[in-house]
């Protein structure tokens, strides 16, 4: 027998207090239970990325996290990286790009690209593709999608005082 | 898939841990990172009745070095491995190796103890652990055992940890001098489960080993420490000599073919890696000129 679990954490900045299933992983919580559907659920086996969400600050799979390990944590998804700003230029670079084509990896490619250029300012295409390894893009889009982030990193460099 | 369904209990320390652990023995498995556990369990390969989490006992936690010994608490996550100064100076090969172990997302939660735990033969820290002569610390109802690595890890997902026991730490004995090693590994994508892979440790003066421990993996039921590579420790090595040692690791490995590689391919990236590891620890290009032969 299983008992649901009293969590309580941040999302977006917004504090959430809820009872869930121990089986319940992260990302099913936030698409089911607060609608937070930008992230998206793929392999549910950690291969395809499409989950990635912020937790602490970090990138990690939402499927493979369960949302009782996320009381007390701060989360993070698409959708509050979208209201804030936080990532308009690397967006409107994928717009500009052509680096989506279906959308169904694209939260979990901005997830996984800022994470880089918040730690490195002018990553080479090789590291590009080296941190965005864990995430599959099944229309195959690479190239547009290295593009798109590089140009953010080198526009991120110019706009620095 | 998704999970099927279980109890939680949330560890408050090691000892009540392995409370619950002596209390449902194998109905339990504990969760620490949970990316090697989670895909398990969504793949139903595993249903656990009850899940002890120990992700947040302090007392798992940090990497400590004292003049002889490098300990590492089994939570340390693989980005606290691949940051750390400690691990860059004093165990280097597993620096190298976390980069190749999944990817940044897994490896933000991912930890060491678990990856140990879990022991697939395909990963890469078990195959660091035996060529580094780790210890696997295990504590129990009676106490702490401690495990040599190469005693450790006993088949697929089989390692000598028993349902009652928890992995606390690891030990890795402190480099002699002239300590030099080596990591490769074959994958489809940067950061997957190897295809086949070598981590190494050796003791390298002037042109010959000293001591040389390359160990495999993704070549059979657990990481494997080439026999072979005594033919080439103590003596000039030529590449005559290392293509009789890759010979002979060739003929000692038992690999599975599957969908990713057959048996003779296995074997023969087991040589070609044996080959460059030898050429790159000896600084002599010239032994991989002549690939594996």
């Amino acid at each position: 027998m299983t008992i649901p679990v009293a969590i309580s954490l941040h999302v977006n900045g917004e504090a959430v207090e809820a009872r869930v299933l121990p089986r319940l992983n992260l990302a099913d919580f936030l698409r089911e239970q607060l609608q937070l559907t930008g992230t998206h659920v793929g392999c549910e086996h950690g291969v395809c990325g499409a989950c990635t969400v912020r937790v602490n600050g970090d990138i990690v799979r939402s499927c493979l996290t369960l949302a009782v390990q996320a009381d007390r944590a701060s989360v993070e998804t698409i959708e509050g990286l979208s209201d804030s700003g936080e990532i308009a230029d690397l967006q409107a670079a994928f717009r500009d790009r052509n680096a989506l084509q279906c959308g169904f990896c694209t939260p979990g490619m901005l997830m996984a690209a800022q994470d880089l250029l918040k730690s490195e300012s002018s990553p080479s295409r090789q590291r590009i593709r080296e941190h965005l390894a864990g995430n599959y893009c099944r229309c195959t889009g690479y190239q547009a999608i290295i593009d798109a982030i590089e140009t953010t990193a080198r526009a991120r460099i110019g706009r620095a005082p | 898939m998704k999970a099927s369904a279980f109890s939680y209990a949330r560890a408050t320390s090691v000892g009540n841990a392995l409370e619950l652990l002596i209390a449902h023995g194998d109905k339990a498995k504990v969760l620490s990172g949970g990316q090697s556990l989670m895909p398990a369990m969504n793949l139903r390969l595993i249903s656990p009745e009850l899940i002890v989490d120990i992700g947040e006992l302090a007392e798992l936690q940090g990497i400590s070095v004292s003049r002889d010994v490098v300990r590492i608490g089994a939570l340390t996550r693989h980005v606290d491995l691949a940051r750390s100064p400690e691990i860059a100076t004093h165990a280097p090969l597993l620096a190298q190796a976390i980069g190749h172990v999944a990817h940044p997302a897994i490896r933000n939660r991912g930890t060491i103890g678990g990856s140990l735990a879990h022991a697939d033969p395909a990963s890469e820290l078990p195959a660091c652990m035996v060529a580094l002569r780790a210890v696997i610390v295990v504590s129990g109802q009676h106490g702490e055992r401690r495990i040599a690595a190469a005693d450790f890890f006993t088949g697929i997902y089989q390692t000598a940890l028993t349902a009652q026991e928890l992995l606390v730490a690891v030990e890795l004995p402190a480099l002699p001098e002239n300590s030099a090693h080596f990591f490769d590994e074959f994958a489809r994508r940067h950061g997957d489960y190897a295809i086949v892979g070598l981590a190494a440790q050796a003791i390298v003066r002037g042109e010959v080993f000293l001591d040389f421990r390359p160990v495999l993996f993704a070549v059979g039921d657990r990481p494997v420490l080439a026999k072979a590579a005594s033919r080439l420790v103590h003596r000039p090595v030529t590449p005559a000599l290392l293509a009789e040692a890759a010979a002979a690791l060739a003929a000692e490995l038992e690999p599975d073919g599957d969908q990713q590689a057959s048996v003779s391919m296995r074997r023969h990236l087991a040589k070609l890696l044996l080959v460059r590891c030898a050429a790159a620890l000896l600084d002599r290009p010239d032994l991989a000129a002549g690939g594996a032969g």
